[in-house]
């Protein structure tokens, strides 16, 4: 029972961490929380409802549109509305309302489009369980689980050994420096949201493959957000941490304790853990500057 | 007193040939106008994000409709009871988190707003739990809401205006200099923490006394975003652009009724249309006066005008 809890809870602690690297990133460069980045998650699931069931494309092959679906948007998001927002040289904080109108938008259009019913993969993976020493594990969160560690070890790779890491981490530091220093920040900037979109799209399939495809189902995003929160704002491996942390933590309340009182103990664990440690468990202690 | 107050209403809406419909309109209105000025005095003012208003909106409601239905309380006597209980709420909550910085704070009264509503959800037998609390009696008239709405501008607009007010803005401009000028920032922020709590708490006592029923999911996360964006549409740093704000938000809706399955959908194009071409809302930083209005409408004067404002 335990460790079949522990597995689940990692396997959707895994999905948030896709999304809260994401938050992670665009915070560590641009220092505005996103919050129209759940909503990626949601228009890459539909895409790939679309092509999977809809024009019935082999899964595969609909998986991987979906995925550059959640991409493409993430990137237009910047390109159409972010860029030009920071090019008046408004304040961090309207980028962020930006977002939540964004995120309104991609809501209802989703909502319109695709009405409120609930939509599942048409493609199913195999739903039985495998024993392992006592604990009966779905093959889709090992899947789920294999395929995260795959991925978030690739970013973590792709940051901190790649010539396009160094150029983002350049720009986390101090944009304008890296500027001078002839890194290109506004494409950087723009591919750090394509790969954000990216890895958003994929924890958007996983979870519609898990439960369902519904145009709210961005909400998953505000937990995400608060596991990179709960990480340290701006730190991928705080992200990563805090998301597997926050899904076990999750699934043992529900398990234990009482499924209603699940979000009650994620965000009394995000209050209580921000008065303890101000800046998150990774996070570098921000001082406003005057 | 209830019913003291209803008569009235009933007097002067038969007067004016006010039929019901719109004086729904106009509780909602108010309603939305007392919860946005407590937005507007927080982040216009000090440049703090609450997303936990609704959260505090729920207090106010919970507490002044279990005092009304199970205590049998007056409901001048519970409103006032649970707008400050909100306030008190906000103002322990405060203390602990508003040393937080930036988006650490803001992210803090989300949770708090979501822990509220988990809570009011989970504990069936104190609120209802999701089904509701129903039996409020309807106390929010359309005369009694366009007076709290009137009180609730006016001592906002003395708040703004005071000393209190104007150190908050210093807060906002440059929290560095304002602290090394004498200010004590953390308290400052604290008060208008507690200022927009106690409006989120008067609003949701008044909705409470509108709906006569009362859900947790009326005071979800979304309630909050709403508040947020609505001050920002309104224009941040204005008391008046924020009432425009919440008229606008509050009425548009009514009139385009045919366009209701589009109602968010233009909501959230105009947030991001006003963000992007317009940052400091409809009336940033300034506020709607009169004298203004009658320079600009002259067409000539219009230039002289705007230099002397």
């Amino acid at each position: 029972m335990f460790l079949q809890q522990l597995i689940t809870g990692i396997s959707i602690g895994g999905i948030y961490a896709l999304l809260a690297t994401g938050y992670s990133l665009i915070y560590s460069l641009l220092d505005f929380s996103n919050w129209a980045h759940g909503e990626f998650a949601m228009l890459g699931a539909y895409f790939a409802i679309v092509f999977a069931n809809m024009v019935g494309l082999p899964f595969m092959l609909a998986a991987l549109l979906g995925v550059c679906g959640g991409a493409l948007i993430s990137f237009l998001c910047e390109k159409l509305v972010y860029r030009h927002i920071r090019s008046t040289g408004a304040p961090n904080m309207f980028l962020m309302i930006g977002a939540m109108g964004l995120s309104t938008i991609f809501q209802q259009v989703a909502n319109l489009v695709f009405t409120g019913q609930y939509r599942s993969f048409k493609f199913k993976l195999p739903v039985s369980t495998i024993e392992i020493a006592g604990a009966y594990l779905g093959v889709l969160d090992l899947i789920s689980l294999v395929l995260t560690a795959v991925i978030l070890v690739f970013l973590i790779y792709l940051i901190n050994k790649t010539k396009f890491g160094l150029n983002v981490r350049a720009i986390a530091c101090n944009a304008n420096a890296a500027r001078v220093l002839g890194v290109r920040v506004d494409r950087s900037i723009a591919s750090v949201f394509l790969l954000a979109g990216s890895l958003a799209g994929v924890a958007g399939i996983l979870y519609g493959m898990k439960y369902n495809v519904f145009p709210t189902m961005g909400n998953i995003g505000l937990k995400a957000f608060v596991a990179s929160v709960v990480g340290g704002l701006g730190s991928v491996p705080g992200a990563i941490v805090g998301s597997l942390l926050l899904g076990v933590l999750e699934t043992f309340v529900s398990g234990y304790i009482s499924s209603s009182l699940r979000d009650f103990f994620s965000f009394a664990l995000l209050i209580v853990l921000l008065l303890v440690k101000p800046s998150g468990l990774f996070g570098v202690d921000v001082q406003d500057k005057a | 007193m209830i019913e003291v107050f209803n008569s009235i209403n009933n007097a002067v809406c038969g007067f004016l040939h006010i039929n019901p419909y719109i004086q729904g309109v106009v509780v909602l209105v108010c309603i939305n106008v007392i919860a946005i000025l407590g937005m507007a005095v927080l982040t216009g003012f000090t440049r703090l994000f609450s997303f936990g208003n609704a959260g505090f909106m729920a207090i106010g409601a919970y507490c002044a409709a279990i005092l009304i239905v199970r205590h049998n309380f007056n409901f001048l006597i519970a409103m006032v009871i649970g707008a400050a209980l909100a306030g008190f709420v906000a103002f322990l909550l405060g203390s602990l988190t508003l040393k937080l910085k930036g988006d650490y704070f803001l992210i803090t009264c989300l949770g708090f707003g979501e822990c509220v509503r988990v809570l009011l959800n989970y504990f069936k037998k104190f609120s209802g739990g999701s089904a509701g609390f129903p039996g409020i009696p309807n106390y929010s008239s359309m005369l009694f809401s366009v007076i709290c709405a009137i009180l609730a501008f006016f001592i906002a607009w003395r708040f703004i205006h005071s000393k209190y007010g104007r150190n908050l803005t210093s807060i906002r401009e440059n929290e560095v200099a304002a602290e090394a000028v004498g200010i004590n920032a953390f308290r400052y922020k604290r008060l208008s923490f507690t200022f927009s709590a106690v409006y989120a708490g008067w609003a949701g006592a008044l909705f409470a006394g509108y709906m006569m029923y009362v859900v947790p999911t009326n005071f979800a996360l979304n309630k909050s975003i709403e508040l947020i964006t609505t001050t920002v549409i309104g224009g941040l740093g204005s008391l008046t652009g924020s009432v425009l704000g919440a008229l606008l938000v509050t009425l548009l809706p009514e009139v385009f009724r045919s366009l209701s399955n589009y109602r968010m959908l233009i909501y959230g194009f105009a947030v991001v249309l006003i963000i992007m071409f317009r940052p400091n809302g409809l009336y940033g930083y300034k506020e709607f006066s009169l004298k203004r209005l009658i320079n600009r409408l002259k067409g000539g004067k219009a230039k002289t005008g705007k230099e002397a404002a």
